[in-house]
């Protein structure tokens, strides 16, 4: 008998498992906007890819740099060429942890403001990266959206001096994703 | 036989956390990744390797203004400040209609002549989703020469100026730094000084470059042209030289025997032989310019 109960205990936590928590989203928007008096420069991506898993709080995100979206096509090759080496490094991921995952309440519609820690690797340098994040949630779907910078230097980017003025030392990045339950 | 339950209810406890450590330490792991596809960018900084088109186009909306410039011979010497004294110049306007199509017009000091031509890329090298080794483009120009003929009291038809040129364009970016172009060439003439020479010249031309540093890179083309098409005073073209790129300018700086900078011009009317210097120093600069 005894052993039936752990059983069936073991088979409600494998369960638990399989259900999980998790969210992912495969078109996580990601912008960045450099602004100098030179020059402003901008750029969209619109298929990062992104899980959230609310049984623990961890998040993470990939991006391909080549999918960058530049209004220039020259700028756009300068910025995998010169700046990203895209071809070396075709990626940049963020993993990381959601603080206060505990208070976001995705039966319960409603913004809930959370804290994310964790690290940024661009380049293949990781960096700690912490920002406040807003997680929306509507008809049991959510939107999670967030705005940070980051300094350019930090990354090993190096930019010469006759575009010293076009290329700002801190960018600005926006994410946002509409996350489905996986 | 209890103890084998107990095992057994372990393992598969054991079995359920371990699956949750492993699909904790990777989540994005959980999505399956569709492979896209990717299209090789930046195989030549320019549109021109040296003197001949490269396997890039401008991009859709893109304008870029060229001032190609030649020096003359470094054999001039000191007299002629090896050359420095003399020029020959193109001053041209190159348009991206869309990313695979190009077109061009431009202006040569050497005999007055104005030229205009298409560039159509066919294949474009890709990995990935798509796989394609090489990428292929077509081209061609034609030309018309301004300058007074030489005999005047011959009938001078205005067909006798023009000049046609036909190339396939076939590269390939073996890796970063390095990448290979090779241009077969068809030159067709509607008027030859003699009549040894042929109207049609047929050629191939090979580019390549490999990359010294991001913004820094080597490039060096020749091109064969098949004997007894051309007069004996006429050679094949070599050219080598650096390309150096500044934000938004490309600046190419090389030395070359040819004075044209147009195909009907370096590839069947080359003079200088580079083994008795007769060599330009020459420069292309690039400015390019975003009209959408």
């Amino acid at each position: 008998m005894n052993t039936k109960i752990l059983f069936a205990l073991a088979l409600c936590l494998c369960t638990q498992v399989a259900i999980g928590q998790k969210y992912f989203s495969k078109s996580g928007k990601i912008s960045f906007f450099s602004d100098t008096d030179m020059e402003k420069i901008e750029a969209e991506n619109t298929s990062a890819s992104t899980v959230i898993d609310f049984s623990s709080g961890a998040i993470e995100w990939a991006v391909l740099i080549q999918g960058f979206q530049f209004e220039k096509a020259l700028m756009q090759e300068h910025f995998n060429e010169n700046y990203m080496e895209s071809s070396k490094y075709p990626k940049a991921k963020f993993k990381g942890v959601i603080e206060d995952h505990t208070k976001v309440d995705l039966t319960k519609d409603g913004t809930y403001e959370v804290m994310v820690n964790g690290e940024l690797e661009i380049r293949g340098i990781k960096k700690p990266v912490s920002t406040k994040a807003k997680i929306d949630v509507a008809n049991k779907m959510f939107t999670g959206t967030c705005s940070f910078s980051v300094m350019i230097a930090d990354y090993g980017i190096k930019v010469p001096k006759v575009v010293e003025n076009n290329i700002a030392d801190e960018v600005d990045i926006t994410i946002l994703a509409e996350y489905k339950p996986l | 036989m209890k103890i084998y339950r107990y095992a057994f209810i372990l393992f598969i406890l054991l079995g359920c956390s371990l699956n949750l450590i492993s699909q904790e330490s990777d989540l994005l792991s959980l999505l399956d990744e569709e492979e896209t596809t990717h299209y090789t960018t930046a195989s030549f900084k320019a549109t021109r390797v040296i003197n001949l088109h490269s396997l890039e186009n401008m991009s859709a909306g893109e304008l870029d203004i060229k001032i190609q410039h030649r020096f003359g011979f470094i054999s001039g010497g000191a007299y002629e400040l090896w050359g420095l004294d003399q020029s020959t110049i193109r001053i041209g306007a190159d348009y991206g209609v869309t990313n695979s199509f190009m077109i061009g017009l431009g202006r040569s000091s050497y005999e007055k002549t104005y030229d205009g031509f298409m560039k159509l890329k066919v294949l474009r090298q890709s990995t990935g989703a798509k796989n394609m080794p090489v990428t292929l483009a077509l081209f061609s120009s034609m030309a018309i020469k301004t300058l007074k003929p030489s005999d005047p009291n011959r009938e001078n038809y205005f067909s006798n100026n023009l000049y046609y040129a036909f190339q396939m364009i076939l590269g390939r970016k073996f890796s970063d730094a390095f990448s290979l172009q090779l241009s077969p060439s068809l030159v067709h003439r509607n008027l030859v000084a003699t009549a040894e020479e042929s109207n049609d010249v047929v050629a191939l031309g090979v580019g390549g470059r490999i990359k010294l540093s991001k913004r820094v890179s080597l490039n060096a083309e020749y091109i064969y042209v098949w004997p007894d098409q051309i007069a004996d005073i006429y050679t094949n073209s070599f050219s080598i030289g650096f390309d150096i790129e500044t934000g938004g300018h490309v600046f190419q700086l090389h030395f070359s025997n040819s004075t044209s900078m147009i195909e009907k011009g370096f590839i069947a009317e080359t003079v200088g032989e580079w083994g008795k210097g007769e060599v330009h120093l020459g420069f292309n600069i690039s400015r390019v310019f975003n009209l959408k």
